[in-house]
């Protein structure tokens, strides 16, 4: 059936967007939770006036705009992306997804760019309590622009809020409310903002952590580690919260992504949640291999942080693909799940019944009409499926997600111990004297991006093969391109963004070796 | 039945995305602005100078194209599929030339950029020359066309479920061997450079750089009214693509685009008395000492390029033409959104006003001072 679509294509055109957001989400969570951290510098400044203040929140802000330009830069693709790459989708979904992208620009962008300006230019020309507001409206700015883009984000994961317009062949938005309050969206919000937060966080200590190793910047960087710890304490507890949070919406809305971050191929009651593990490679889904070389489980864990109840059944992979096993709908109906074949061959009547439904209108038969309006309304949960040819490509990449997912995690607890360690030390004044800590601290930063993009692995290669789920699948998404078009920018993409990639990381470790001016 | 409340919201935003288009064209100064750098700056301090007096407004320039993005997709979805899908190349050169701007003016002075200073100079170069002439010849394809087609009704068809393609495999390239195309392309180009000559008169504050500004003044003005004639004139005179209301068919009208003009006196006189201030600003920076003639120019060329973007939509004209397959040209009712989601956003484009006041108090409070030498020294945040 898709036989006819470039699968090159659709893998380039993924492989694109796939850098285009990482790289993205390289620069953006610094830009989140930086912007918090140096308001707070500055009110500090505004209330003390101690000049020791402005010079650390000016070091800071240095780094920031080295960071945020960048940002900016890629940015700017991921929006016409959808356009360029994704434009089957574009119209498809366009009548919800357009606005967040569009509030963005409108209430967020223009905020962060109007006060980043004062808050770069503005030193001796406004008022202290003026700098210090447009310093505090940037960080709200950043935040608000994630806000948007992140309400869009989670309404792809959660199709909330709209209903399918035959006559136009496309998704139309009915209610604003139930797109920007999904629990997704709001979990997905407070999540993704939090670990930018406690990213930043560790990089202000990482970079401190290097002054006390030199010897230099001692007040500053002491200072700076008090800050930044707390704010990293509270954000990594928050985020764990909210971690869990979103792993409940997934089991909820997503049970195949669940499955896949688990491992979990065989459905149980009682389920464990795998701590550490190591999958079989080669594992399909039809096969009688075992799906874990070794594990450690903590029983029934998992039905508690998915289901709430330790006893509940977590459908697995083979569950989903052949359906049978009883669940609670979105209403709290009780229901028995379709097998992949079923949803595929209702995706397929619902697409037939467009298509009649459209023919019928052209006759002007209102009758007919009616009629197949009723098949598609009753099918189109399961439209997406239509697209498909093979149970088994509802199955995301299991191992990626999986791993990722065990990244993140272990990750994020050990932030929650260290950032609890440097407080400590660090209030005890105890911090200079281990320079082991100081090490660690540095070498903490890149773990936290490694953790920070890892969450987005886990988000969307989990959610693979649908880019709106159950409603439209990627393949179906793509702009009718050639491939090698897709490879030529692909390529171009990789280049310039590696490029600036040096360029930054070259620019802002020569600016922290200079230091507070 | 006809709804005219839909109706109304659908020509709302049209102007609201063309009042973005138009803004955007204004702010090109920046990109006309950064071909100027080496002939006008003689110095490294005079260069400093007009790097600075660019890069506190650079953000804007990108902002707004952004938002333009945003505010299209949102209103005309369809748009931002058949084209950004479909004309894949011409968009892809434009998103590169923004790639570029973006990271060159914080990184150009920093040490240890790798790239080195002049790589950044380039690339600000090409973003000016490359991005504004593109953006100028992909506007013109709202008059001229272009070769795709649209059948929503592929979204049945399993093997190919594509509903917008490109028919010719330039995808987008074609558009700028196109002369009329190309005679619009080149007078935004020669605009955008008018528009930095007299933004640099105004803000910075030096006698040999203004001196050469006012000068520069003649080898831009003079072409760009050239060829914006000669595009206008093509546009008055050529068939265009218009929608009968009642059957919602395309087709070709001799003279559309003059008519249209007729039809709307108010856009007649919006553009008229756009191009007389654009005339009366170019006049002022190159005939008079005045460092005003930027405001003039400025607001003049809003409204012109408002008008023109106003003709291109309204009076059942087809705003996105196809010469491939008339009947899959994009009008404002058919590539539209919902009656709904057009509603959401006019609510948002309240705060639209709210905006424009924070940008212009923002910037009221930190521009009192004009970037002059001393200013360049003192600064700590310098480009
Ligand atoms: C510093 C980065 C970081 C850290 C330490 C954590 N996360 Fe996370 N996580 C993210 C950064 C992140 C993210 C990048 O923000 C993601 C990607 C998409 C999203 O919604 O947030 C994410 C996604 C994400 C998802 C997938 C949501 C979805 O598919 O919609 C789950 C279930 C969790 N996280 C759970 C956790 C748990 C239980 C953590 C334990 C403390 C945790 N995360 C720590
Ligand atoms: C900035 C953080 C993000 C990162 C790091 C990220 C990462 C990824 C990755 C790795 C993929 C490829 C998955 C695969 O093909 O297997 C992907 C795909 C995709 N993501 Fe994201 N994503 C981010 C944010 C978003 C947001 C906010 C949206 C929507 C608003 C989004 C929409 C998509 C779409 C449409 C695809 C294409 C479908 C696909 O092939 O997967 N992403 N993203
Ligand atoms: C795939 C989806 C995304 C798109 C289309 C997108 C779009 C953009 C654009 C166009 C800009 C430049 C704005 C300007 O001109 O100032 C930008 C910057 C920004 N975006 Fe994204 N973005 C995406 C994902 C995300 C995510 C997931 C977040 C946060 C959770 C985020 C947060 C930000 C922030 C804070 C900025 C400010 C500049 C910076 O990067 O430091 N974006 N984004």
């Amino acid at each position: 059936m898709i036989e006819n679509l470039d699968l090159s294509l659709v893998n380039w055109s993924r492989a694109q967007f796939a850098l285009t957001a990482m790289y993205h989400w390289i620069f953006v969570p610094l830009t989140l939770g930086l912007a918090y951290i140096m308001a707070f510098m500055e009110t500090m400044y505004y209330k003390t006036g101690d000049e020791h203040w402005k010079r650390t929140t000016k070091f800071w802000q240095t780094l920031f705009g080295v960071n945020f330009a960048i940002g900016v830069a890629t940015g700017l693709i991921l929006e016409f992306e959808f356009g360029t790459n994704w434009s089957n989708y574009s119209w498809f979904v366009g009548d919800i997804f357009g606005a967040p992208l569009a509030i963005e620009g409108i209430m967020a962008f223009f905020m962060e760019s109007t006060f980043i300006a004062v808050m770069f230019f503005g030193w001796n020309k406004v008022s202290k309590k003026f700098h210090l507001i447009s310093t505090w409206l940037v960080a709200l700015g950043a935040n608000l622009s994630a806000l948007w883009i992140l309400v869009a984000n989670a309404w792809m994961q959660y199709p909330a809020g709209m209903h399918f317009n035959p006559d136009t062949a496309r998704n139309e938005m009915v209610n604003f409310w139930e797109v920007l309050f999904s629990p997704v969206a709001i979990n997905k919000f407070l999540h993704t903002i939090t670990s930018g937060y406690v990213l930043a966080a560790i990089f202000v200590i990482g970079v401190s952590a290097w002054f006390l190793i030199k010897k230099r910047e001692i007040k500053m960087a002491k200072h700076s580690i008090i800050i930044a710890a707390t704010f990293g304490l509270l954000s990594s507890l928050f985020l764990a919260f909210t971690g869990d949070g979103s792993a409940y919406q997934v089991a909820q809305k997503q049970p195949m992504k669940l499955a896949a971050m688990e491992g979990l191929y065989k459905g149980q009651e009682g389920a464990g949640l795998v701590a550490i593990g190591a999958l079989t490679p080669g594992k399909e889904y039809d096969d009688n291999k075992e799906p874990f070389i070794f594990k450690i489980e903590i029983p029934k864990m998992l039905s508690l942080l998915g289901y709430r109840s330790t006893d509940a059944f977590v459908p697995g992979i083979n569950d989903i693909v052949e359906g049978g096993y009883a669940y609670t709908d979105a209403n709290g109906e009780p229901q028995i799940a379709l097998s992949a074949e079923q949803k595929m061959a209702r995706g397929k009547i619902a697409i037939q019944a467009l298509a009649d439904y459209t023919a019928a209108s052209d006759e002007g038969n209102s009758e007919m009409m009616e009629y197949h309006k009723a098949i598609l309304q009753e099918n189109f949960a399961y439209f997406g499926y239509g697209y498909l040819n093979n149970p088994k490509s509802i199955i995301p990449n299991v191992p990626l997600t999986f791993y990722s997912f065990r990244v993140m995690v272990a990750l994020g607890f050990l932030f929650i111990g260290f950032f609890a360690l440097i407080l400590f030390m660090a209030l005890k004044n105890r911090i200079r004297q281990y320079n082991w800590l100081l090490w660690i601290s540095v070498l903490m930063v890149p773990l936290a991006y490694i953790a920070s993009q890892a969450g987005w692995i886990v988000a969307e290669v989990g959610r693979q093969p649908w880019v709106i789920q159950d409603i439209l699948p990627t393949v179906a998404a793509v702009s009718r391109i050639d491939a090698g078009a897709v490879q030529v920018t692909f390529i171009l993409f990789a280049v310039i963004f590696t490029a600036l990639l040096i360029a930054e990381v070259s620019i802002m470790i020569k600016q922290i070796k200079i230091g507070p001016k | 039945m006809i709804d005219t409340t839909y109706i109304f919201l659908q020509h709302y935003w049209w102007f609201i995305v063309s009042l973005l288009g138009a803004l955007l064209v204004f702010l090109l100064f920046v990109q006309g602005g950064q071909t100027l750098i080496y002939t006008l700056g003689k110095t490294n301090d005079e260069r400093t100078m007009l790097i600075n007096s660019l890069g506190r407004k650079w953000e804007y320039t990108f902002t707004t194209l952004v938002t333009f993005g945003g505010a299209f997709f949102a209103s005309f979805p369809l748009f931002y599929s058949t084209s950004f899908g479909g004309a894949y190349w011409v968009w892809m050169a434009i998103l590169f030339c923004f790639i570029i701007q973006a990271i060159s003016y914080e990184y150009r002075s920093k040490p240890n950029n790798v790239l080195g200073k002049r790589t950044f100079e380039t690339f600000l170069f090409i973003n000016g020359l490359v991005g504004t002439i593109l953006l100028g010849t992909a506007v013109a394809t709202f008059f001229t066309g272009s070769m795709f087609s649209v059948d929503k009704m592929n979204l049945t068809n399993l093997s190919n479920p594509i509903i917008s393609s490109w028919e010719t495999p330039w995808h987008g390239l074609e558009a700028a061997l196109n002369l009329h195309n190309l005679s619009l392309g080149l007078a935004v180009f020669f605009l955008a450079r008018v528009l930095a000559l007299q933004y640099f008169i105004n803000m910075v504050d030096d006698i040999s750089i203004s001196t050469r500004a006012r000068k520069q003044m003649w080898f831009n003005a003079i072409p760009f009214v050239v060829l914006f004639l000669v595009f206008a004139i093509w546009l008055m005179l050529r068939d265009g693509f218009a929608v009968n209301p009642d059957t919602s068919m395309v087709y070709m009208e001799p003279y559309k685009y003059f008519k249209n003009l007729i039809e709307m006196p108010a856009l007649l006189v919006m553009l008229l008395l756009g191009v007389v201030l654009v005339l009366f600003g170019i006049y002022k920076s190159m005939l008079t000492g005045s460092i005003k003639g930027v405001w003039y120019t400025g607001i003049g060329t809003v409204a012109t390029v408002l008008a023109l973007l106003l003709v291109a939509g309204y009076n059942n004209t087809a705003y996105y033409p196809s010469t491939f397959d008339l009947q899959s040209s994009l009008t404002i009712f058919n590539s539209s959104s919902s009656k709904f989601t057009l509603t959401v956003m006019s609510y948002v484009s309240i705060m639209v006003p709210f905006v424009v006041a924070y940008i212009w108090y923002a910037w009221k409070s930190i521009n009192n001072k004009k970037i002059d030498a001393e200013e360049m020294q003192n600064e700590s945040h310098k480009y």
